[in-house]
């Protein structure tokens, strides 16, 4: 088992959403981050004097994945996700070792 | 007949002076949304408390000795609820120039107008020395300025005094209709002396000089108050025609309004394309500083220039208003407002844009009164600033800053379910 955890532009959740959807994927978490990466942060104007936002807002998405939906869902991520612009974010893959469904007590792939 | 006419021109001026009271009375919202809007959410509570609590003490002052320093009278006002109906038709019948000669109304009804031009005097101030000055040498100052400094430059202008016997503006040429420098240049005469005593807020210029911005909390508050303060303007400069009841006095009254207007428009267009030119962007604050120096420009004279005249008198100030913004940062004085820029520097030019349209006035006499003016109420607010400060010091600690005044002065957040620190 994968746990996917991919930082994208927040208005391009949706579509990621319906993309992991489409692969099979049951479930992911999503937070409200903020971060900077080459993009750097950019510069807001107030009363003609110019200030960095150091951390932008984007949206990080949590799945765990068994390892046959993995290569499926990273590549739903990529294309969903892609603007081909600067800011466009990043996807980690970790190992993931365990699983459990607290309802049921399932443990596993039968968890995810 | 002629004498029920002449009661009816009494109510009807009367009541145009009342309802032109109440509309500048809103000015006191405006100010105080504007400036709620464009500082930050900690310091909210506290700059909505200034500004209640200025328009009551500016109030009770001007009732207390201000009108009767800046008009004569008794102190107290005794005696200003007295009228004589059959002496009143006297003065009527009296009258050079008959249905057609100078207003005469209620006393009354001249206190009330007057009065809630110096709670906007007052109001000026509180933007510019917002975030980080202590309510109560606030509040203190707040009863000088209303109860003395005030009045004795109006009495030297709309009062006709001599300047401490010496010279009279009404002489030199002077002419300021609604009060572009007496109320306006007045309040951010002291606001700057203020300011200059107090510092910025910290954070605001970096060690190498360069600008720290701070925006404003609540963007659509501080449009809000703008749109109050140019509906309550309406008041503020058509009432200082000081007369609706005859056809070329309400023909006045509705140039009046019109010019008003359309200089909010034109400062508001301006300030605008000057900030779109110079920064890239629309900057927002400073389309609602243009509007408002558009209106400060106008109430010198709006009652003489033709409409084009006025909107370019407008356009001026809205231009004016960004550079005088710009280089107000760069000397490091800092106002959280621009209310120094807006009502000091923009009212000087509505002081000296008079004599282009009204030949009763004179280049000299407008800078002799902007001088007097100036140098009376700069001068004097540094002296009272001073000494609060020397007493019971007029800024707040570093850290209270940091925190909010909200919490330090007042002891409650405005936004109490947004804010936690």
């Amino acid at each position: 088992m994968k746990l996917i955890t991919a930082v994208i532009k927040p208005f391009k959740l949706d579509e990621v959403r319906e993309a992991l959807s489409e692969v099979g994927v049951k479930g992911i978490t999503v937070t409200e981050v903020k971060g900077f990466g080459r993009q750097k942060g950019h510069t807001e104007l107030y009363r003609g004097a110019e200030y960095v936002v150091d951390f932008l807002p984007k949206v990080k998405i949590e799945v765990g994945v068994d390892d046959a939906q993995l290569d499926g869902a990273i590549d739903a991520i990529n294309k969903a996700a892609k603007t081909g612009k600067i800011g466009d974010g990043k996807i980690f893959v970790t190992t993931l070792e365990q699983a459990i469904r607290i309802r049921t007590g399932e443990s596993g792939s039968d968890a995810l | 007949m002629e004498n029920h006419i002449y009661e009816l021109q009494y109510a009807i001026d009367t009541f145009y002076f009342l309802v032109c009271g109440a509309l500048v009375m809103w000015m006191a919202a405006g100010f105080s949304m504007l400036e709620a809007g464009l500082v930050r959410a900690k310091n909210t509570t506290e700059i909505l408390t200034k500004n209640v609590a200025l328009f009551a003490v500016s109030c009770i002052m001007y009732l207390v000795c201000g009108y009767a320093i800046m008009y004569g009278g008794e102190i107290f006002l005794s005696g200003i609820g007295q009228v004589d109906a059959d002496a009143v038709l006297g003065e009527f019948a009296e009258r050079e120039d008959g249905f057609r000669g100078g207003s005469i109304y209620a006393g009354a009804s001249d206190f009330f107008f007057q009065v809630v031009f110096v709670a906007t005097a007052m109001s000026i101030v509180s933007g510019a020395v917002a975030e980080r000055m202590k309510l109560w040498s606030f509040l203190l100052f707040a009863v000088v300025m209303t109860g003395f400094i005030y009045p004795m430059e109006g009495a030297w202008t709309w009062g006709g005094n001599a300047v401490f016997g010496m010279y009279t503006l009404g002489d030199l040429g002077f002419s300021d209709f609604a009060g572009s420098g007496i109320v306006h240049m007045a309040g951010a005469a002291a606001a700057l002396a203020g300011v200059l005593l107090l510092g910025p807020r910290k954070g605001k210029y970096s060690a190498d000089g360069k600008v720290q911005p701070i925006p404003g909390a609540n963007l659509p508050l501080a449009t809000l108050g703008t749109f109050i303060l140019w509906m309550g303007w309406f008041g503020f400069n058509g009432g200082s025609v000081l007369k609706l009841g005859d056809i070329s006095n309400s023909a006045s009254v509705a140039m009046v309004f019109l010019n008003t207007n359309t200089a909010a428009a034109g400062g508001l267009v301006a300030a605008l394309a000057t900030a779109r030119l110079l920064f890239g962007k629309a900057d927002l604050t400073m389309a609602l500083n243009g509007a408002l120096a558009g209106l400060v420009v106008i109430t010198a004279e709006p009652s003489t220039p033709t409409a084009l005249t006025a909107t370019l008198f407008g356009v001026a100030g809205g231009i004016l208003v960004v550079f005088s913004i710009l280089l107000l940062d760069k000397l490091k004085i800092d106002d959280p407002v621009g209310a120094i820029s807006v009502h000091g520097t923009c009212g000087l030019l509505g002081l000296l844009v008079v004599p282009l349209t009204n030949s009763g006035s004179t280049f000299s006499g407008q800078l002799i009164g902007a001088a007097t003016i100036f140098v009376w109420v700069f001068g004097a607010s540094l002296i009272v600033w001073g000494i609060l400060k020397a007493i019971m010091g007029i800024r707040v600690t570093e850290e209270e800053e940091y925190e909010g005044v909200d919490i330090a002065e007042c002891g409650l957040e405005a936004y109490p379910e947004f804010t936690n620190s």
